[in-house]
Order: C-alpha cells, then structure tokens, then sequence
C-alpha cells in the first residue's frame, strides 16, 4: 500500500505542506483553491524526486516541540543580549571572537537545522563545519566563557537535533 | 490605512506598541552595522531585524487584520517561516566569504580554513 501511494505521490509529507501553503497564502479552503494547490504540490513532490534526497526520519514530535519552545526563547533573550553589546558603544564586540566546537551529531539535517538555529540566533554565527572531522567552527559576539557557548551548543541543541534525525 | 479607524482602542494600543517595538528592534540592528567594528561582528547586527524586530511586526499584523476582518488571519506565519530559512543562509554566505578574503589577503586573526583532501580520497569533504 505504502509502495503504490510513494509510487505515485513520491513525497507526502512534502506535498501536505506545500498544499498547506498554497492554502494559507490563499486563506481559503474553497474546493478551486484545494484542487489547485494540490495541482502545486503534486508537482512540487514530483520535482524534488529529481533532486534525490536522502530520506529523512523524524521522531520525537516531543523533542521537536521541546526544541522549538527553547529556541524561541534563546532567540528572544539573545536579542536583548546583542542590543546591549550594540548600545554600549563603539567597544561593545570587544569579547567577539571565533571558537570551534567538537559536534557529534553527522545527519545532515540535522546539521541544517542547527545551522539555522545558530545563525538565526543574534550573536552566534555558523561560519563553517568539516564533515570529516566534525568540527564547526562559528563566530560569537560576546565570546566570555567558551565552555559555555560549547554546552549550549551540544546540550541544548544538539543532542535534540539527534534524537529527532537519528 | 483608511480602515484603521474602525480599529478598536485595546487592538490599536496593542498593534501601534508592537510595531513600534519592532521596528524599534530593527533600528537597533542597523545601528549594530554602523557601530560595530569588524566585518564578523557586524553579520551578527540584522539578525535582530530578522528576528525579533520582524516578529514583532508580524503579530502585530496578524492581530491588526484578524481584527479588521473579524476571522484569524495567519498567513504572516508563512512570512516569518521563510524569513527564518533564508536569512541564515546570506550571512552564512557574508562571513564565509569574509573568511575566505581573509586568508587570501595573508590575515593571521583569522581562524584557518580546513584544508581539502586531495581529489579521489573518499567522498568529498562537504562543508555545510
């Protein structure tokens, strides 16, 4: 059944939210609309089929929601963070600095995500990662403890991240 | 903007504060690129922007026209979802870029690149 229904909709998950979207930006659910986002997403199933991605694996809708509500609110902290480092004049980016940090984490969704989060996040800044050896390497505006910035990284994030793509 | 009248008090105080803040946020990070002093530190300044000062007027938007329309309007979600994935993305490519200018111009405070394994050595070294 599953095999039949890949066959002829290769990416479910993928035409469900582009037929979400096709409805929000439209902000109707009229059958016309329906029908013709799912027109969209049909077609936007078939064109990543082209792109061959690796299949991703999500689990832990719980973690996922942990992982939001913590992102959402380091967000909102950090702002404040780099707002003071701005107003406090001309010498506010004095501890900016860069640091490498050890990931264990190897999906590459994974990675993607973390990567949003990091540079979303005002004040810390994904610059680049080495898949062989794992090590990322970013930029941190207020650069005081490292160990710090380290267990963020790996204990508030990643080892979600993995729970969620591993 | 000839709707706003019909806008009720509690709505208007609520929407005017929440864009006042964000575009307050917003202004803040621009200021960040003017005052801030290496090119790595300024990258970080409109991510305030993008984040904070653009949610801020996001819901407020949402609010202003859930309101107005008397049914939830939430497509700004959309906006701010694809505001989230693509700006990461530029200034991941900004300091990268930065990085790589630096080490060509022969700058030593600058964390050193990795180094590329020699072609046919396993599968690439991808850097994300």
């Amino acid at each position: 059944m599953n095999r039949i229904l890949t066959r002829i909709l290769p990416h479910p998950k993928l035409f469900l939210a582009l037929l979400a979207m096709w409805l929000l930006m439209n902000q109707s659910v009229s059958p016309g609309q329906i029908l013709f986002g799912a027109l969209v997403a049909f077609g936007g199933a078939w064109s990543m089929v082209a792109l061959q991605p690796e299949p991703v694996r999500l689990r832990r809708p719980r973690a996922m929601i942990t992982l939001a509500w913590r992102v959402f609110l380091d967000v909102f902290s950090s702002n404040f963070a780099v707002a003071r480092i701005i107003l406090r004049g001309r010498d506010g980016d004095r501890n900016a600095g860069f640091m490498t940090v050890q990931l264990d984490m190897t999906s590459h969704y994974g990675l993607a995500v973390l990567s949003i989060i990091l540079t979303c996040t005002p004040g810390t800044l994904w610059v680049n990662y080495t898949s062989s050896t794992g090590t990322l390497l970013l930029h941190v505006l207020d650069l005081v403890d490292e160990e710090e910035w380290t267990r963020l990284i790996k204990e508030r994030y990643e080892r979600l991240l993995m729970e969620i793509f591993e | 903007m000839s709707q706003a009248p019909d806008l009720p008090l509690w709505a208007a105080l609520l929407v005017s504060l929440l864009v006042v803040a964000g575009a307050g946020v917003a202004f803040l990070g621009s200021l960040g690129l003017v005052r801030l002093r290496s090119f790595y530190s300024r990258v970080h300044a409109p991510s305030l922007g993008a984040t904070l000062g653009a949610g801020c007027i996001l819901i407020a938007s949402m609010i202003c026209f859930s309101v107005l329309r008397s049914r939830p309007m939430v497509h700004e979600l959309l906006i701010s979802l694809f505001v989230t994935i693509t700006t990461p993305v530029t200034l991941m490519l900004l300091a990268r870029a930065a990085l790589y200018r630096d080490h060509a111009e022969g700058r030593t405070n600058v964390p050193p690149l990795p180094k590329r394994r020699p072609e046919g050595a396993g599968p690439g070294e991808g850097t994300t």
